[in-house]
């Protein structure tokens, strides 16, 4: 048997001497140790979910957008981005891949007497890509669908089982307006995306209706009129946003000066906002690390106070074991045998309160889950309340974490262990030995 | 043979000074004796004559502030603290008055603690613990804790544990202090065995009984020698 076992053995020994004085050090270095796994894990948690939902928006892309001015700006030519915009636009930046033009417009959808509310979008093909929606029955719109204005229209999910419960929606037709349109597929559904300041509604994309922007141009023309109790109101524009994917990453910052200052040349109102998701995920990810360092930094406050428990424990059983000290000294223990046994015993301590706090880290995910998933159900009114990152919040674990917790778990054993194991080596033997 | 040879230990001029609360005591003032080997010999005195500290000094629990204790030969005075604790572990056999064994250890695990500091744990080291145990009556007793037993038995398994190491030399320090007359004969007996073994002993006393068995009795007072007287 060797030494370094002998050592582990009798101080497991002396701990389970007191095994409620063990424990609750222990816990404390749980504690800390889980404190640090949980706080890093939810930080994550919620910083990915940020971040996810702005990369939803696409890191290349840039997002123009018809703002609508105050009541006594609109004129009546209408107001917001144009059809030359995205012409000029597509034809003067050379650092632009796609650029899709878009017009959304709240429309009623028919199949027989099934009624649907929903959103209409008239876009391009490459729609599809850019916003990351795919088909799950047939297929999204096409070039030929542009350019024939076909009446050819695909469903989001949720749209496609309101009008077509039972049976395959593919070859149906459906009627928006006076128009029917054929459905030629069906798209999966996707998370919605994040709404960003005052310029990009978050967008669910669940209750949609695609049909070529051409097609959307000649049947239902630039015109909407919204009828409220005792006027009609006008709304003239052509187009709703304009989503443009730059061909590399790097390009997005420069490029944006460029569209910023094409699209200003022709507009006198301000009636649009351009949105940059990078600059966002940019800001997103500063904030997410500041945020991990301000939790990291908690989580570090209760490993000390953990280690302080440790030094508090080791002092005290220094004092109350002075006696056993001084026999262990007057059989012939070295200055160095005290000592080492003394830190035996916190790094033991702490490194089962680092194990079991590592335990309780891997704890986290389904805990807080559970945790969430019964407040939301006993207080559904509070809950509601909250942010909608608070309420949907799941834990990521963060694998670095984990050694790292348990480094600074052995650390902190062996900082706070060494001075009471130094004070314990410095008694005097004889001193020692008359200490009832 | 030389002188050095037959001699356990030699003694010359030891002096020891205690700093308490401000006030220097002067514990031995210069004490010189030879032990020659396989010598019994007890120290008597009053309170504060020094015996203990002697003793202490003689187990290389402490340093003398002045003089020489050559102990096979060697200066113990010279010793640092590693060394000295090597002796305890190798070279001494300290029995106390108040046994000084940790109640958290069975009886075989107090026998072997000096063995564990001096190096020496092997495969036999439990059967020759189990031996020792059996040598001083406690062979049924091994798994005991120090709780339950009597102070007899007790002083019995630190008699065990101080020959564990094999020592030549052996300290007790009013070995009998706590015991009743039956269980003093016991401990005496096996003192007296041990010695008659070759063993060198010093024990220190209060009791002319207990010092009438020894070969030798050294009376300090103050300090100094008294008398020292062989039997």
């Amino acid at each position: 048997m060797s030494r370094g076992w002998r050592t582990l053995k009798l101080s497991i020994k002396s701990l389970l001497l007191h095994p409620l004085r063990s424990a609750l050090t222990v816990l404390g270095i749980f504690i800390g140790v889980a404190g640090v796994i949980w706080l890093l894990s939810i930080g994550e948690g919620i910083g990915r979910a940020a971040e996810e939902q702005i990369a939803g928006l696409g890191a290349r892309n840039i997002i123009v957008r018809t703002i609508k001015p105050s009541a006594d700006e609109v004129q009546d030519a209408g107001y917001g981005l144009t059809r030359d915009d995205y012409i000029r636009l597509l034809a003067t930046v050379p650092t632009i891949d796609k650029a899709i033009p878009i017009r959304e417009v709240s429309r009623e959808f028919r199949n027989g007497t099934r009624r649907f509310e929903g959103r209409c979008v008239g876009c391009t093909p490459d729609y599809a890509e850019v916003t990351r929606l795919e088909p799950s029955q047939g297929r999204f719109l096409t070039d030929g669908d542009l350019i024939h204005q076909s009446n050819y229209c695909a469903l989001a999910a949720e749209t496609a089982d309101r009008l077509f419960p039972y049976g395959d929606p593919i070859g149906q037709k459906i009627m928006v307006d006076e128009h029917f349109f054929v459905v030629v597929g069906v798209m999966k559904s996707r998370a919605p995306s994040a709404g960003i300041g005052g310029s990009v509604a978050a967008e669910d994309f669940s209750r949609d209706v695609y049909i070529p922007i051409t097609t959307m141009e000649t049947r239902m023309g630039d015109m909407e009129v919204v009828m409220k109790p005792g006027q009609f109101q006008r709304d003239l524009k052509e187009l709703s946003q304009i989503t443009i994917q730059v061909k590399d990453r790097d390009l997005v910052l420069p490029t944006v000066d460029v569209v910023r200052d094409t699209i200003a040349r022709n507009h006198t109102l301000a009636d649009y906002g351009v949105t940059v998701p990078l600059e966002l995920l940019q800001q997103a990810q500063t904030t997410r690390l500041m945020f991990m360092l301000f939790l990291g930094l908690i989580a570090a406050v209760s490993l000390v106070v953990g280690g302080i428990g440790i030094m508090n424990i080791m002092l005290a059983t220094v004092t109350e074991r002075t006696r056993e000290i001084g026999i262990r000294r007057a059989l012939g223990a070295k200055r160095r045998d005290i000592t080492q046994q003394f830190l035996a015993e916190a790094v033991v301590l702490s490194v089962v309160g680092g194990l079991l706090g590592i335990v309780g880290g891997l704890l986290c995910r389904p805990i807080s889950i559970l945790i969430r998933d019964r407040l939301l159900e006993w207080f559904p009114e509070q809950m509601a309340t909250l942010p909608e990152v608070v309420r949907t919040v799941e834990p990521m674990l963060v694998s670095w974490s984990i050694p790292l917790a348990f480094a600074i778990s052995v650390i902190v054993g062996v900082t706070f262990g060494v001075y009471p194991a130094i004070r314990a080596a410095q008694l005097d033997p004889i001193e020692a030995l008359r200490h009832e | 043979m030389t002188a050095v040879a037959t001699l356990a230990a030699s003694i010359r001029e030891l002096r020891k000074d205690y700093v308490l609360s401000g006030e220097t005591v002067h514990a031995l003032r210069g004490v010189s004796f030879d032990v020659p080997e396989g010598d019994y010999i007890s120290i008597m005195g009053p309170s504060g004559s020094g015996k203990s500290t002697l003793l202490n000094l003689l187990g290389c629990l402490d340093r003398p502030t002045a003089g020489s204790f050559l102990l096979g030969g060697e200066d113990v005075a010279k010793m640092n603290d590693d060394q000295l604790s090597e002796t305890r572990a190798t070279r001494i056999g300290f029995v106390f008055q108040s046994y000084n064994l940790l109640p958290a250890l069975t009886v075989v695990e107090n026998i072997e603690m000096p063995l564990y500091y001096g190096g020496r744990i092997d495969a036999g080291t439990r059967d020759r613990c189990v031996e020792l145990a059996n040598l001083v009556g406690l062979g049924n007793r091994l798994d005991h804790r120090p709780s339950q037993l009597s102070g007899g038995q007790q002083q019995r398994v630190a008699i065990a544990r101080s020959l564990v190491n094999d020592p030549r030399f052996m300290l007790a320090d009013e070995p009998t202090g706590n015991l009743d007359s039956v269980m003093t004969a016991e401990i005496l007996d096996l003192l007296g065995a041990l010695n008659a073994e070759g063993r060198t002993i010093i024990l220190v006393t209060h009791e002319n009984d207990v010092a009438a068995r020894t070969a030798r009795t050294i009376v300090l007072r103050d300090g100094h020698i008294l008398t020292d007287e062989r039997r």
